[in-house]
């Protein structure tokens, strides 16, 4: 636990502790959620060969502080992360409003990151007024629509890879102890980002977007300027699966960010 | 709105799709103790929990995996555990949360087999236990020690059916930063879903109304997902088996590992997996056949208990009928707020005379088996004191309702006229002897 902006941080490391000399991945989730949401994933890395550092986000989790109102906000926080942490490059990922900061902070700080992969990302990402205004209002419908709105079909009614676990009741609990208000403010600061293209044309290291054929919270098309405007981009599209990406398909999307973030030697870095 | 998949359709779809492999539209049985790796990095990730999938059925198995996703979806908890028992389940909440120098408090009204669990037994491994009256909030509150890390009861008492007024107990347990277990065998998801009322871990043993046919020996051990494990002030430092590192698992630290979930992984990883009181993927199946009809049993059973009841209560040779729908059961207004669609289908009734009427009334029926199980499709019966409670002290029994006329009924889903015909031909035998 340390201090970014006068407030703690909590950071899951695979409970590994944190070795200079290995490479470093940051995870940054998404709306009303934690780090638990990279669990399977992020665990892997820290067991083979990288630093992991799967935050929660400010006024989330385990952290302290309120949530960050914009998404140049937590882009600036997750950079000022990197200094406390003393952690020169990074490779960021993101989920949803995670993935925006990602993008933002790629796009303001190219010399701080290596690569970014960005899960679920829209570029713009509005909100619709029915549940904004349920999460303005604390209310557990916000909870419901996010939940009924970001598993596929197919995934509504389970099938887990991970045994014995219920998929839309684990992301419905694990947004009801966000605390109060918090949604609403992720919520806007998704709906209020404007700045996804001028980031995206900013960005000087490789990108991966990994879409979920069937996201209805971010949908597949309204990433397709965010990739043109990205300059070494690459997409891994997932069948059957909606916005809970590393949910639906925890090997597949291992598997890719895996790919795309094998060290490379050092003339092939792209920056 | 949200588009959410109501209870009924749940019951038969939840956790299970059609077989990728061959198409198969049922769950297949996979009777198989262990599953093929890809390659030595993917079953070391296994090993290590960086990827999804299963390893050897003692830890998780496909099969048992359907069915602790469908109780999760019914209970709306996050996961589940399916075990080889009931008792199994129980003993996995505990040890999954304690070790020696803890203690339990529970309710004085439960089965007898989880009685001796707590009476006898865990004392051998220093847990300890304080029975308490489940209607009296002030003695759950009385005896909650520092070292208390559980308080447990059951929905509807075992055998005098008192129903445990989760809200309030749940109330209490976290004002102590503890959780509350509840066994909900009797009722079952479609007559009462504890974490609605504020419950944080529920089992059942599937045995009985869950798979419905008295074939099966099983358990599920649920967890809502709520409980915060480490919340300042209250339960933290209380739960170093979910809070701190361990060494049997590369120092994981559960509650960080997944904020909802950290209960059912130090579960699975170290209750299963040392402990290995697993379900078969067989028995998983047969549950998960029960479970498509409960609905339609669990009402059928409620039906006819209402129909038995009222006989009974009117008859001459009946002193007394526990059922909490009943104007005289002091949780009438409880039950009717926390269990709307019925109290079950086991309840107890004493009869008039003696020891050898009892046993000429048991022996008379010819509908009615007589045997140790309840939650059959078929009517059972059974004589308390003898059976079951025969190990709880006199003094125990006598706080718990049970004498030495009080006779249990597992109504079934026979025709209720049948019953009822059984029931009065067998009354009119112990009234002749």
């Amino acid at each position: 636990m340390r201090e970014v902006g006068g407030a703690s941080v909590y950071a899951y490391t695979g409970s590994r502790a944190f070795d200079a000399a290995l490479p470093t991945i940051v995870f940054a989730h998404g709306a009303a959620n934690d780090h638990g949401v990279w669990a399977l994933q992020s665990r892997y890395f820290a067991h083979h060969g990288r630093n992991v550092l799967a935050l929660d986000l400010p006024g989330h989790g385990r952290s302290g502080g309120k949530p960050l109102a914009s998404v140049e906000a937590i882009a600036e926080w997750l950079v000022a992360l990197l200094d406390t942490a003393r952690v020169e490059r990074a490779a960021l990922v993101g989920h949803s409003l995670g993935a925006l900061a990602v993008l933002e902070a790629a796009g303001r700080h190219p010399e701080r990151v290596e690569k970014i992969a960005l899960l679920g990302p829209a570029v713009p990402m509005p909100v619709s007024d029915v549940l904004l205004d349920a999460a303005k209002a604390d209310d557990h419908l916000a909870y419901e629509l996010i939940t009924s709105w970001s598993f596929s079909a197919g995934h509504q009614l389970g099938g887990n890879a991970l045994p014995g676990v219920w998929m839309t009741g684990n992301a419905l609990h694990l947004m009801e102890r966000s605390r109060p208000g918090a949604l609403y403010v992720d919520l806007l600061a998704c709906h209020r980002y404007a700045g996804g293209l001028s980031a995206a044309s900013k960005v000087r290291c490789p990108a991966l977007l990994i879409l979920g054929q069937r996201d209805l919270m971010a949908p597949p098309k309204n990433a397709a300027a965010l990739s043109a405007a990205l300059a070494d981009q690459r997409i891994f599209s997932l069948p059957d699966c909606g916005h809970s990406l590393m949910t639906e398909a925890p090997d597949a999307v291992l598997d890719a960010l895996r790919d795309f973030l094998r060290p490379q030697a050092p003339s092939q870095l792209s920056i | 709105m949200p588009k959410t998949t109501r209870f009924d359709t749940l019951t038969l779809h939840a956790g299970a799709r059609p077989d990728p492999a061959t198409g198969a539209r049922a769950t297949p049985i996979y009777q198989s103790a262990s599953f093929v790796f890809r390659d030595s990095d993917h079953a070391a990730a296994l090993f290590n929990m960086e990827r999804a999938g299963h390893v050897y059925s003692r830890i998780s198995n496909p099969t048992c995996a359907v069915l602790e996703e469908r109780i999760s979806a019914l209970e709306d908890g996050v996961g589940a555990i399916a075990v080889a028992s009931g008792q199994a389940a129980l003993h996995l909440a505990i040890v999954t949360l304690m070790g020696a120098g803890s203690h339990i408090v529970a309710s004085r009204s439960l089965y007898g087999g989880s009685h001796n669990l707590l009476d006898f037994t865990l004392p051998r491994f220093g847990i300890e236990t304080t029975f308490v009256d489940p209607r009296d909030l002030d003695a759950w509150r009385a005896a909650i020690r520092p070292t208390t890390r559980l308080l447990f009861g059951e929905t509807l008492g075992n055998p005098g059916l008192e129903v445990l007024d989760i809200p309030r107990v749940t109330e209490l347990a976290h004002a102590h930063g503890l959780p509350l277990l509840v066994d909900s065998t009797f009722t079952t998801p479609y007559l009462i879903r504890p974490f609605e009322h504020g419950a944080d871990l529920v089992y059942h043993s599937a045995t009985k109304f869950l798979s419905g046919h008295g074939v099966v020996i099983g358990g599920l051990l649920v967890d809502g997902g709520r409980f915060d494990w480490d919340e300042a002030g209250k339960s933290a430092g209380k739960f170093p088996t979910l809070t701190a590192p361990y060494a049997g698992f590369h120092d994981m630290v559960f509650a960080e590992e997944s904020t909802t979930a950290g209960f059912l992984l130090r579960a699975r990883r170290e209750g299963i997996r040392d402990f290995g009181a697993c379900m078969a993927p067989m028995t998983a199946f047969q549950i998960l056949q029960g479970i498509e009809t409960l609905p339609l049993r669990m009402q059928r059973h409620v039906d006819n208990t209402r129909r038995i009841v009222a006989f009974l209560a009117a008859h001459e040779m009946v002193e007394s009928v526990g059922y909490p729908e009943l104007p005289d059961h002091p949780d009438r207004a409880l039950a009717k707020q926390l269990l709307p669609r019925g109290c079950g289908a086991v309840f107890s009734f004493s009869i008039r005379g003696t020891r050898d009427q009892g046993r000429k009334f048991i022996e008379s029926l010819r509908i009615f088996s007589h045997l140790a199980n309840v939650g059959d499709a078929k009517s059972l019966v059974i004589h308390p004191a003898s059976t079951t409670h025969f190990r709880v002290s006199a003094e125990d029994l006598r706080a718990a309702g049970i004498t030495e006329g009080t006779i249990r009924l597992s109504v079934g889903l026979e025709d209720a006229e049948d019953l009822i015909e059984d029931l009065s031909r067998a009354l009119h035998a112990a009234g002749k002897a």
